[in-house]
C-alpha cells in the first residue's frame, strides 16, 4: 500500500463516521428535542395531544389536590392562561403553591397537561430559569433571578 | 486579619503569575538559562501563596467568620465540620480559588520534578502555565473575590444548599477540578512545543503521565457526581444528560482519546499534529465545561444580566487561549513533519479508530449541550435536549468502538495481523457470544438490544483479559515461565487490562439498570406493603427526629424475600431549618442482583404516604467499573518508565531533532 493509498483510507473512515455522525445529529435534533411553553403559548398554539413539551409557570394557590392514591392534581399558571396538570408519582422537595415548576410531558384529549417529570429546584428563592424569562416578558414578575449557586435540579419521573 | 492576608496571597499569587510568564519565555526566546531558570522559584513561590490564600478561606469557614461575606452566604454554625471545609468550594468564589490552587499544584510539579526536561521546554511549559494562572487569578481578584468583608458582622451565616451536605459531594469537585486543570499541563506542553517548533517521542513520555493522572482524576470526579446524583436526588437514574454532567464528559471523551494518541506519538513518533491538536481541544474543552458551570449560562441565559461581568470575563479567557492556541497551532503546526508509516491495519491503525470515534462522540455530546444555549440567544424558542438525543447520537457512535477495543492491544505496531487477532481473541467472544444467548432466553422482558449490550460489555472484559493472559503464555508455558512473565510484563499492560476491563463493567451496568429496571409508586398506609422484583416492603409507619442541623421524617420498611426478613430501610425527608429546603434522603439496599431503592413522599390523607420503590439490576457495576478504570490508570502511572520525574536513559538522551528534519 502506498502512503497515498493509507492516507485514502484513512480519509474515507474519516468521512465516513463524521457522514453517519452529522446523520444521526440532524436526525435526533428533529425528532427528540422538547419545546417550552408557558400556558399562554399551548393556548395559542392549539397543540396536539400527545405531542411532548415542557410546560412552565407557577403553582396556582390552593390547586393542589392529591385525592386519588399517588395521582397530584394542580394548576400551572403565567398569570393570564392556566393549564390543569394531573401528575403520578412522587413531587420534588420544593414543589410548592405559589412556586415556579417545569412540568415534561403531553397534552390529553381531555385537555389536561399529563405530566410525566417534574422539575423543580432545591431553592427557597428559586425560579425555573424558563418561567422566570416567561413572566418577565410578560411583566408580571421581577424577581432576582441571580441565585446561580452550585444547586442540583431535582427531578422526579 | 486572616482574610486579608488571603486575599494579599492572592494579589501576590497574580503579581507572581505575571512574571512567571513573561521572565522564563523571554529568557527562552533570548536562550538566557538564568532568566528561563526563574521559572521555576516562580511556579513553586505560587503555589506557596495560593496554597496560603486558601487556608486563610477555610480558616475562615473552619471558625464560621461571618464578618466575610462568602462564609457569611455560604455556611452556618451548626454545620458539621466536613461540611464546613467542603463548602469552602461550594460556592462560585471558593470554587476558583481551588481551580487555581490545583492549576499552581501543578506548575509547581513541573518546576519540582521537571529538572531533567529540556530547559527551554520546561520554562516554556511554566511560562504558559504561567499565563493560565494570570487569567484565572484577574478573574478571582477582580470579579469574584472570596474575601470580601460585611460590616457589622452577622451573628448567623445563610447555610450551605443541603442536598451540598454530603460526603460524596465534598470530595467530588476537587477530583472533577484535578481532572479539568491538569489537562492544562497538555496543553501548556503542546503550546510550548509550538512555540519551540520541536517535538519527539520523549515530548509524548512527559505528557502522558501528567494527562494519565488528569484523566483518572475527572473518571472518579464524574464516577462521584454521579453515585451522588443516584442517591440524593431521590430518583435512581446514574446519569442524565444534564449540560452541567455533559460540561465534565466531553473534556474526558476527548481526554481519553488524548491518551491513546500519545501513545502512538510516543512509541511510533507519528500522529504529532493530531495529538497536539487534541491537547488544545481537551483543556479548551475544561475551559468550556468552566464557562458553562461558573458563568451561569446554564441556570440562565439571563444570569449574564445578573452578573455579566462574570460570564464575559471567563468567556474573554476562552476567547484568548482557546483561539491563542489555535491560531498558534495553524501558524507552527505545519513545521512538525509527520513521521511512522503505518498500515491501516495495525496497532496505529487502532489507536486512529479509537480516536476517530471518541473525539465524533464528544462532538455529538457538544452539539447536544450547546445546541439549546445557541438557540435560546438567537431566536425566542426555548428548548431541551434530553436524553433521547444522546441515545440517538452517542450510543451508536460509540458502540463500534466498543467492539473493536478489544482488538487493539492485539495488533502489532506498523502492520497487524487481523485473522491472528481475531484468532486469540476467539475464547472471549465465545463467552461474550454464550452470555447474549443465556441473557435473551432468561430475558422476560426489556428491549432485544440489552442481551447484546451485556454481550458486548462480556467481550471487553473478555478481550482485556485474553490479552494479559496471552502475553504471560497462561495456557501455553508450565508455571516456572508463567510467573517469570507476569512479573516482568510491564504495568502499563495491566493497567491498559484493568481500564478496558472497567469499561466493559461500566457497559454491564449501565445496560441492566437501563433496560431491566422496575419502579413502583404506591401510597401506602403503616402495616400496608407493596412487592418489587421479589422483595415485599412492609410499611411499618413513621417517626420525627432531630439531626445536627435538620429535622427529618423517617420512614419504616421492613424488607423480605420469599418471607424471610432481609433488612430495613429507611428513607426520610430532612427540613433543613437555616436553608429553610428539604432534601430527600433514599435508602438503598444492596445486593448482589442489585439496588432496592425506597423514598418516602408526601403525605396523604387518612394518614398514607407516597412511596417510591424501584429495583436497579447490576447498578452498582457502573462505579465499580469506574473505580477499575481508576485503578487501571495508576497502575499505568507507576509504570516504571512513565514514572513522573525518573531519570532519563542515555537512549533517549540524543537530542531532540528540528522537527522539519525528523522524518
Amino acid at each position: 500500500m502506498t502512503r497515498k493509498q493509507r492516507r485514502t483510507v484513512l480519509i474515507g473512515t474519516a468521512m465516513a463516521v463524521l457522514s453517519v455522525a452529522v446523520g444521526l445529529v440532524l436526525f435526533a435534533l428533529s425528532d427528540s428535542i422538547v419545546f417550552f411553553y408557558s400556558p399562554s403559548e399551548v393556548m395559542a398554539k392549539e397543540m396536539a395531544p400527545g405531542q411532548r413539551f415542557r410546560l412552565g409557570g407557577l403553582v396556582e394557590d390552593g390547586s393542589v389536590e392529591r385525592s386519588q392514591g399517588t395521582t397530584v392534581h394542580f394548576v400551572v399558571t403565567d398569570m393570564s392562561k392556566e393549564l390543569p396538570v394531573s401528575y403520578t408519582g412522587v413531587l420534588p422537595d420544593l414543589f410548592r403553591e405559589g412556586q415556579g415548576v417545569v412540568a415534561e410531558g403531553a397534552l390529553g384529549p381531555d385537555g389536561v397537561f399529563h405530566a410525566d417529570n417534574v422539575l423543580a429546584k432545591h431553592d427557597e428563592k428559586y425560579m425555573p430559569p424558563e418561567v422566570a424569562a416567561k413572566l418577565k416578558q410578560q411583566g408580571v414578575w421581577e424577581g432576582a433571578s441571580g441565585e446561580t449557586g452550585a444547586g442540583a435540579e431535582s427531578k422526579v419521573n | 486579619m486572616i482574610a486579608e492576608t488571603g486575599h494579599f496571597a492572592l494579589i501576590l499569587a497574580l503579581a507572581v503569575a505575571v512574571l512567571q510568564t513573561v521572565v522564563p519565555i523571554f529568557g527562552a526566546r533570548r536562550g538566557d538559562a538564568r532568566l528561563m531558570g526563574f521559572a521555576v522559584p516562580a511556579a513553586q513561590a505560587q503555589f506557596l501563596l495560593l496554597a496560603l490564600a486558601f487556608m486563610a478561606l477555610m480558616t475562615a469557614y473552619v471558625t464560621s467568620d461571618f464578618s466575610v461575606q462568602n462564609v457569611y452566604q455560604n455556611s452556618s454554625v451548626a454545620k458539621p465540620l466536613l461540611y464546613k471545609i467542603s463548602a469552602v468550594w461550594g460556592n462560585h468564589e471558593g470554587s476558583m480559588v481551588l481551580w487555581v490552587l490545583i492549576l499552581a499544584l501543578f506548575g509547581a510539579a513541573v518546576a519540582t520534578y521537571g529538572r531533567n526536561l529540556p530547559p527551554t521546554l520546561q520554562a516554556n511549559v511554566l511560562g504558559v502555565q504561567g499565563a493560565i494562572g494570570v487569567a484565572f487569578l484577574l478573574f478571582i481578584v477582580t470579579t469574584s473575590n472570596p474575601f470580601l468583608r460585611i460590616d457589622p458582622a452577622p451573628f448567623e451565616g445563610l447555610g450551605f444548599n443541603p442536598v451540598l451536605q454530603d460526603p460524596a459531594l465534598a470530595f467530588h469537585p476537587p477530583f472533577l477540578y484535578a481532572g479539568y486543570v491538569g489537562f492544562s499541563m497538555a496543553f501548556s506542553f503542546a503550546i510550548a512545543a509550538l512555540i519551540d517548533g520541536k517535538i519527539d517521542a520523549a515530548w509524548a513520555r512527559w505528557v502522558r503521565p501528567w494527562t494519565l493522572a488528569a484523566w483518572m482524576c475527572l473518571t472518579l470526579g464524574i464516577a462521584m457526581g454521579s453515585w451522588w446524583a443516584y442517591y440524593e436526588l431521590g430518583w435512581g437514574g446514574f446519569w442524565f444528560w444534564d449540560p452541567v454532567e455533559n460540561a465534565s464528559f466531553m473534556p474526558w471523551l476527548s481526554g481519553t482519546a488524548l491518551l491513546h494518541s500519545a501513545l502512538v506519538m510516543e512509541k511510533r513518533d507519528a500522529l504529532k499534529v493530531w495529538t497536539i491538536l487534541l491537547a488544545i481541544v481537551t483543556f479548551s474543552l475544561s475551559l468550556v465545561g468552566t464557562f458553562l458551570v461558573r458563568s451561569g449560562v446554564l441556570t440562565s441565559v439571563h444570569a449574564f444580566a445578573v452578573d455579566p461581568a462574570r460570564g464575559v470575563f471567563i468567556l474573554g479567557i476562552m476567547a484568548v487561549f482557546i483561539g491563542g492556541a489555535l491560531a498558534l497551532f495553524a501558524w507552527r503546526a505545519p513545521l512538525l513533519r509527520q513521521g511512522g508509516l503505518f498500515a491501516p491495519i495495525s496497532r496505529e491503525g487502532a489507536l486512529v479508530f479509537n480516536n476517530l470515534i471518541l473525539t465524533t462522540a464528544c462532538a455529538a455530546v457538544f452539539v447536544g449541550t450547546l445546541y439549546p444555549l445557541a438557540l435560546q440567544s438567537l431566536t425566542p424558542e426555548k428548548i431541551s435536549v434530553g436524553p433521547p438525543f444522546f441515545n440517538y447520537t452517542f450510543v451508536p457512535l460509540i458502540v463500534p468502538l466498543l467492539v473493536a477495543v478489544p482488538f487493539g492491544p492485539f495488533l502489532a505496531w506498523k502492520r497487524g495481523d487481523l485473522a491472528a487477532a481475531s484468532q486469540r481473541l476467539f475464547a472471549a467472544a465465545c463467552v461474550a457470544v454464550l452470555a447474549m444467548i443465556v441473557v435473551a432466553a432468561l430475558q422476560q422482558r426489556g428491549p432485544w438490544l440489552a442481551p447484546i449490550g451485556i454481550g458486548i460489555g462480556i467481550w471487553l472484559i473478555g478481550g482485556a483479559l485474553s490479552e494479559v493472559a496471552f502475553r504471560i503464555k497462561l495456557f501455553d508455558a508450565g508455571r516456572a515461565e508463567v510467573i517469570r512473565r507476569a512479573v516482568n510484563l510491564p504495568r502499563s499492560a495491566y493497567g491498559t487490562m484493568l481500564a478496558h476491563a472497567g469499561l466493559g463493567l461500566v457497559v454491564i451496568g449501565v445496560v441492566a439498570t437501563t433496560a431491566w429496571r422496575v419502579e413502583d409508586i404506591t401510597a401506602l398506609k403503616p402495616g400496608e406493603s407493596t412487592e418489587i422484583a421479589g422483595y415485599t416492603l412492609r410499611f411499618e409507619g413513621v417517626r420525627e427526629s432531630e439531626g445536627a442541623n435538620y429535622a427529618e421524617r423517617v420512614g419504616f420498611f421492613d424488607v423480605s424475600r420469599g418471607g424471610e426478613a432481609i433488612t430495613r430501610l429507611t428513607p426520610s425527608k430532612r427540613h433543613f431549618n437555616v436553608e429553610g429546603s428539604a432534601t430527600t434522603e433514599s435508602a438503598i439496599h444492596v445486593s448482589w442482583r442489585g439496588d432496592l431503592y425506597a423514598v418516602l413522599g408526601d403525605p396523604l390523607e387518612g394518614g398514607a404516604y407516597t412511596v417510591r420503590v424501584y429495583f436497579n439490576p447490576l447498578v452498582r457495576l457502573i462505579w465499580l467499573g469506574a473505580l477499575v478504570m481508576f485503578f487501571g490508570g495508576g497502575v499505568s502511572l507507576f509504570d516504571r518508565r512513565l514514572r513522573v520525574g525518573a531519570p532519563v536513559r542515555a537512549k533517549a538522551k540524543v537530542p531532540p531533532m528540528r522537527l522539519a528534519d525528523a522524518k
